[in-house]
C-alpha cells in the first residue's frame, strides 16, 4: 500500500482505535491506522488513553454482594 | 429413594456452584440493571437449576450461568422494546474523552492528566456513569470490556448480527467517554479531588 493511499486524518484513526485495539478491523485498516500512529504524536495519546480505558473497565469488574443480598440469594437456592 | 437421593446430590451440587459463583453473578446483573438485580440473578438461578443437568464442565459453571442470566436479560430487554432508545450516531462521533481532557485541562497540576482523571472515579462513579448509557449500549461493552465474552459470544447471547454489536460497541464506547466526562462535571469530583 502506498502512503497516499494509507493517509487518513486523525478523526478517522481515533475512530478505530479500539477496534484497532481488539484487532477488529480488516488487516488494510490496520495498516492505516499503524502508519498514521507512526508520525501522530496525538493519536499515540489517544491510543494509549485508550488502553487505560479498558484497564480501568476491566478492573471494575469486581464479584462483590452485600451480605443481606448473598443470605436472601442463598435462602432463595434453598427453597427452590 | 434412589430418585430423592439423586436429586439432592443435584441440589446440593448446585448450591455449591451457586454459594462461588453468587458475587460475580450479582456484580454483573448490577452493571446491566439499575433496579432489579436481584430480581434478574433470582430468575438466572430459577433457569439455572432447571438445567443444571445440562452442564457438561464443572469448571464451567460459573460462565454458564452467566450466559443464562445474559439471556434473561435479553429477555427483559425485549418484553420492554419500546423503551430502547437508539441514539444517533452523527452527534457522537466526533467526542474524545483525551482531547476535552487536554482542552479543558480540569486538572492543572497533574503530570499526568488522563490517568488521573481515571483514578479519581470510585467503583460507584463508573457504576453511575455505565447507568447513563442506554441498555442496548451498556450491555455489549459492560460484556466485552468488563465480563470478557468475545464480540461473537455477545451477538449469539443478545440474538443480534455481529454487525451490530459492532455498531453498538463502538457508540457505546463514544457515550461511555461523553458520560464520564459528563459525570465529572456534574459533581464536581475533580474539584473535590483537589480540594482534599
Amino acid at each position: 500500500m502506498g502512503k497516499t493511499a494509507a493517509a487518513i486524518p486523525c478523526s478517522e484513526a481515533v475512530r478505530q482505535l479500539w477496534d484497532y485495539l481488539d484487532q477488529a478491523i480488516a488487516p488494510a485498516d490496520q495498516e492505516r491506522v499503524e502508519y498514521h500512529l507512526s508520525f501522530c504524536r496525538r493519536c499515540c495519546g489517544e491510543l494509549e488513553f485508550a488502553k487505560e480505558i479498558r484497564h480501568f473497565l476491566a478492573s471494575g469488574a469486581s464479584a462483590e454482594i452485600p451480605d443481606d443480598v448473598r443470605k436472601r440469594l442463598a435462602r432463595f437456592v434453598e427453597e427452590i | 429413594m434412589r430418585e430423592i437421593d439423586a436429586r439432592d446430590r443435584t441440589k446440593e451440587a448446585f448450591q455449591e456452584l451457586v454459594r462461588t459463583e453468587l458475587p460475580g453473578l450479582y456484580s454483573l446483573a448490577r452493571r446491566l440493571v439499575r433496579d432489579g438485580a436481584e430480581d434478574l440473578v433470582q430468575e438466572t438461578l430459577l433457569q439455572g437449576y432447571r438445567a443444571f443437568g445440562q452442564l457438561q464442565d464443572d469448571g464451567a459453571g460459573g460462565r454458564w450461568l452467566k450466559t443464562i442470566l445474559v439471556n434473561e436479560f435479553r429477555d427483559q430487554l425485549r418484553k420492554r422494546a419500546r423503551s430502547i432508545e437508539e441514539v444517533a450516531a452523527g452527534d457522537l462521533e466526533d467526542f474524545s474523552l483525551f482531547r476535552t481532557l487536554m482542552d479543558d485541562d480540569p486538572l492543572p497540576y497533574s503530570d499526568s492528566l488522563h490517568t488521573d482523571f481515571l483514578d479519581a472515579f470510585g467503583r460507584e462513579d463508573l457504576r453511575e456513569v455505565l447507568m447513563r448509557i442506554p441498555e442496548i449500549y451498556r450491555a455489549p461493552l459492560v460484556l466485552r470490556y468488563m465480563d470478557g465474552f468475545s464480540t461473537k459470544e455477545i451477538a449469539r447471547l443478545t440474538d443480534a448480527p455481529l454487525g451490530t454489536i459492532l455498531a453498538r460497541l463502538h457508540r457505546g464506547r463514544n457515550l461511555f467517554e461523553r458520560a464520564m466526562w459528563e459525570y465529572s462535571e456534574e459533581t464536581r469530583m475533580l474539584m473535590r479531588d483537589r480540594d482534599g
